[in-house]
């Protein structure tokens, strides 16, 4: 177990710090120089253009890659901290207590939906089976965990309403389940900090609704923290806290989603314009959303989706 | 290109157009390949000289075979075979009907039931004498591959770990009962859970370096160790006696009480009438050795079945869909990995050490690459993954090859000079591709989930990646 050295170098409101990260690939240089930090509680969003680097740094905290320099540090609830950088990729989600999706999900899809959530509790029932050899030999107390272990996956499959399909092979489900059940499966490990990459990416616009009320639900019933990269800004606007934004790898904005909103810098980089250019752009885009609002009345893409 | 002024065609037409064709085209080439080194062969007279006979009876015989088959194929068994694909996608594409009736819910007891009486009955219907055969050269040499692919079936069916050197354990096991039972006199019943220890042992020591290599790669390096143990055998003579073997392996006693041995104080066969008593006493043997290896067998299945079931089973089944999940969900991969090696070895080992009591000789020979692949075989062709499957190909193999030797009316058919022995191999392959063709998930294409809310519906292996860990 690799517990940092020092005690209590994040604050007690800090679950995740990345410190001067980089990370590189031969010559290319995926993530420079890069430092945030991801409040307790709080939906964390990481946002930014196509290859900026943002699943780099969800495979660097989650130990998938090793950064090249810098420093991860996770501190949980009960006070522990760890050198995410230090410690190899499964460590990272047993004992530092992060999970994780993927962009492109990766389910056992020849298991059932069940079975998904019955292998992300595998250390737990591991521990409770005596590494299997008590639990061989039908061991009462690793039959009550088994059971356990039904009832947690039971309660997940309520909370992505997919109790109906818990029998059929994952492989079966259509997409926006999939991905529900991913988010589920990774809940299921128990996690203090939930990394989600695009998990809205090719959802129709109903799964995208069920994709949010899951989000806030598992916010507002679970003591976890969420990291999470998005496309859609509409859905970032709508349910993150903090938002970081990347470009080219390196850090352009950090702040409230209204702050970064307005930031001329993120509007450059989402449009693709140089620096000195971003007043004209600005005072464009105010003109056409004048139009539009005056074009049809209240068609606001950031409505209310409660 | 003018649609109107085609003649209404019937699809049959076509189909025979196309058969005629591609017959034709099978039977030029046929005789393109075959006149030289069928229609034309040489042969050296007594003088020496190179006599050029000509054989065209027999070529047109081979280019008929391959107009007519290939004519036959596209005729009649392609739409055959369209046919059977479109109603396979028309039923439910997911699962299939889970296994209802009492039969075949409780297919493994009746089958086990049946075993156990089977040497008597063998015994009934034909005798001591006669029986040996059927016990012996079918029952317990086919109760040893399934044992064995049983064991690999952890590594390769549930864990993805494709292992081409997986004889290597099963010489370890029975190199270890073999030397150890000669030189320290241990019995078979204290060296039998020692060379199924010393065979995980193995399994671990190779294990570590090997897997963190996937897929093809893991494959060519367990090819390799299981060459390595066959050519340490060969060489390290002062202990393995090399390619003479160890002869004289003692036999395995009933716990201890009753020896097997001829000679012996404690003989089974004093049990018996003195002129019976030798041949009496082999069958005896043979019969117990039968027990035996079911019982082994039996422990094993119980020990997958239960294995499947446990987390660290769950956790093999998803290694071998994706490891990078397994490993996102703290999932320590390498012993996970480590285990299903080692466990699988360790089966290995105790068919080892059964296989050297029984035949009281092993040698080098006995593990050649040739075995692994054949046991292998036996795994994807039951159908990986599933016991029952795999018990049924073992018999359709390894009992298919036995009565191939017995095929005596095949001389009647092709001369006395036809010896069905030099093509077991031919045919055994045919058929092997004949079962890949029609059931290219193996005889057994479902898996039976481990645990269920509602209730237990097998998953078509559609949805099973074959992993590449
Ligand atoms: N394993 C890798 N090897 C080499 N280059 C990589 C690797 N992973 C990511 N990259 C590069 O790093 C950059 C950032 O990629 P990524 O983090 O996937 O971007 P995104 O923000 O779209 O998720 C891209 O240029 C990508 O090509
Ligand atoms: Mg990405």
């Amino acid at each position: 177990m690799t517990q940092a050295t020092e005690e209590g170098r994040l604050s007690g409101d800090e679950v995740l710090r990345v410190e001067h990260m980089t990370m590189r690939f031969g010559g290319l240089i995926a993530i420079n120089d890069l430092s945030f930090s991801a409040r307790r509680g709080e939906i964390t969003a990481l946002i930014g253009p196509n290859g900026a680097g943002k699943t780099t740094v969800f495979n660097c905290v989650t130990g998938f890659y090793k950064p090249t320099m810098g420093r991860i540090l996770m501190r949980r609830s009960g006070g522990a901290e760890f050198n995410l950088e230090r410690m190899s990729d499964f460590e990272i989600n047993r004992d530092a207590r992060v999970s994780r999706t993927f962009q492109n999900i990766r389910l056992f899809t020849g298991l059932t939906v069940l079975e998904n959530l019955l292998v992300a509790q595998h250390n737990a029932l591991m521990k409770s089976s005596g590494f299997t050899v008590l639990g061989l030999l039908g061991w009462r107390p690793y039959k009550d965990a088994a059971k356990e272990a039904v009832e947690k996956a039971r309660y997940w499959l309520e909370m992505i309403n997919l109790v109906h399909r818990a029998d059929d092979p994952a492989g079966d489900l259509p997409y926006g389940e999939q991905r529900r059940l991913e988010i589920a499966r990774a809940m299921c490990t128990g996690p203090e900090l939930l990394c989600l990459d695009e998990p809205a990416a090719g959802l129709n616009p109903r799964e995208s609704l069920e994709l949010n009320t899951l989000l806030r639900a598992i916010r507002e019933k679970h003591d976890v923290s969420l990291l999470l990269i998005e496309h859609d800004m509409s859905v970032v606007m709508q349910i993150s806290d903090h938002v970081v934004v990347l470009e080219y790898g390196a850090k352009i904005s950090d702040g409230t989603p209204r702050h970064v909103q307005n930031d001329p810098k993120v509007i450059a980089a989402y449009l693709g314009v140089e620096d000195d250019e971003v007043e004209e752009v600005l005072e464009e885009i105010e003109e056409v959303a004048e139009e539009a609002t005056h074009g049809h009345q209240g068609g606001q893409p950031t409505g209310d989706a409660r | 290109m003018t649609v109107i002024s085609q003649p209404p065609r019937r699809p049959s037409d076509d189909r025979l157009k196309r058969a005629l064709r591609e017959a034709l085209l099978a039977g030029l080439i046929s005789l393109g390949m075959f006149v030289l080194y069928v229609g034309l062969q040489t042969t050296q007279d007594i003088r020496n000289q190179l006599v050029l006979n000509q054989r065209w009876g027999l070529l047109a015989i081979l280019v008929a075979l391959a107009v007519v088959g290939r004519f036959l194929i596209v005729y009649l068994l392609g739409p055959w075979f369209a046919a059977r694909k479109a109603a396979k996608a028309a039923r439910a594409v997911g699962a299939e009907a889970p296994p209802q009736n009492f039969l075949r819910r409780n297919v493994g007891w009746i089958a086990l039931l049946a075993l156990m009486i089977f040497p008597m009955a063998m015994l009934w219907l034909v005798g001591p004498q006669k029986s040996l055969k059927w016990v012996d050269n079918y029952g317990v040499q086919i109760l040893i591959y399934v044992m064995l692919a049983w064991g690999l079936n952890i590594v390769v069916g549930l864990a993805g770990l494709l292992d081409l050197g997986y004889v290597a354990f099963y010489a370890v096991g029975a190199y270890s009962y073999a030397l150890l039972s000669l030189y320290f006199g241990l019995s078979f019943w204290t060296l039998l859970p020692l060379a199924g220890i010393l065979a995980a042992f193995w399994g671990i020591i190779l294990g570590f370096p090997v897997l963190r290599l996937r897929g093809d790669y893991l494959a060519v390096v367990t090819l390799a160790f299981g060459e390595i143990i066959r050519l340490v055998l060969i060489n390290w003579t002062d202990v393995t006696r090399g390619t003479f073997g160890v002869t004289g392996v003692p036999k395995a006693s009933i716990f201890g009480i009753w020896s097997f041995d001829f000679n012996a104080a404690n003989s089974f066969g004093k049990l018996f009438d003195p002129e019976l008593r030798r041949p009496t006493l082999n069958s005896a043997y043979k019969i117990f050795l039968f027990y035996v290896i079911l019982a082994m067998c039996a422990i094993t299945a119980m020990v997958t079945i239960r294995l499947r079931n446990m987390p660290i089973g769950r956790a093999w089944e998803a290694l071998r869909e994706d490891e990078i999940a397994c490993r996102s969900l703290g999932i320590n991969t390498v012993t996970t990995k480590l285990t299903a090696f080692s466990i699988g070895a360790m089966f290995g080992g105790f068919a080892g050490a059964f296989f050297a009591a029984r035949q009281g000789f092993i040698s080098p020979e006995s593990f050649t690459f040739h075995e692994s692949a054949i046991i292998l075989a036996v795994v994807v062709l039951g159908g990986m993954g599933s016991l029952f499957g795999i018990a049924v190909a073992a018999v359709v193999m390894i009992g298919g090859t036995e009565a191939l030797r017995e095929l005596h009316f095949l001389k009647t058919l092709f001369g006395p000079e036809f010896t069905p022995e030099l093509y077991r191999m031919l045919i055994f392959g045919l058929a092997m591709v004949i079962v890949m063709v029609l059931k290219p998930r193996g005889l057994v294409s479902v898996r039976n989930p481990t645990a269920f809310l509602h209730e237990r519906k097998a998953v078509s292996s559609a949805f099973t990646k074959e992993g590449h860990g």
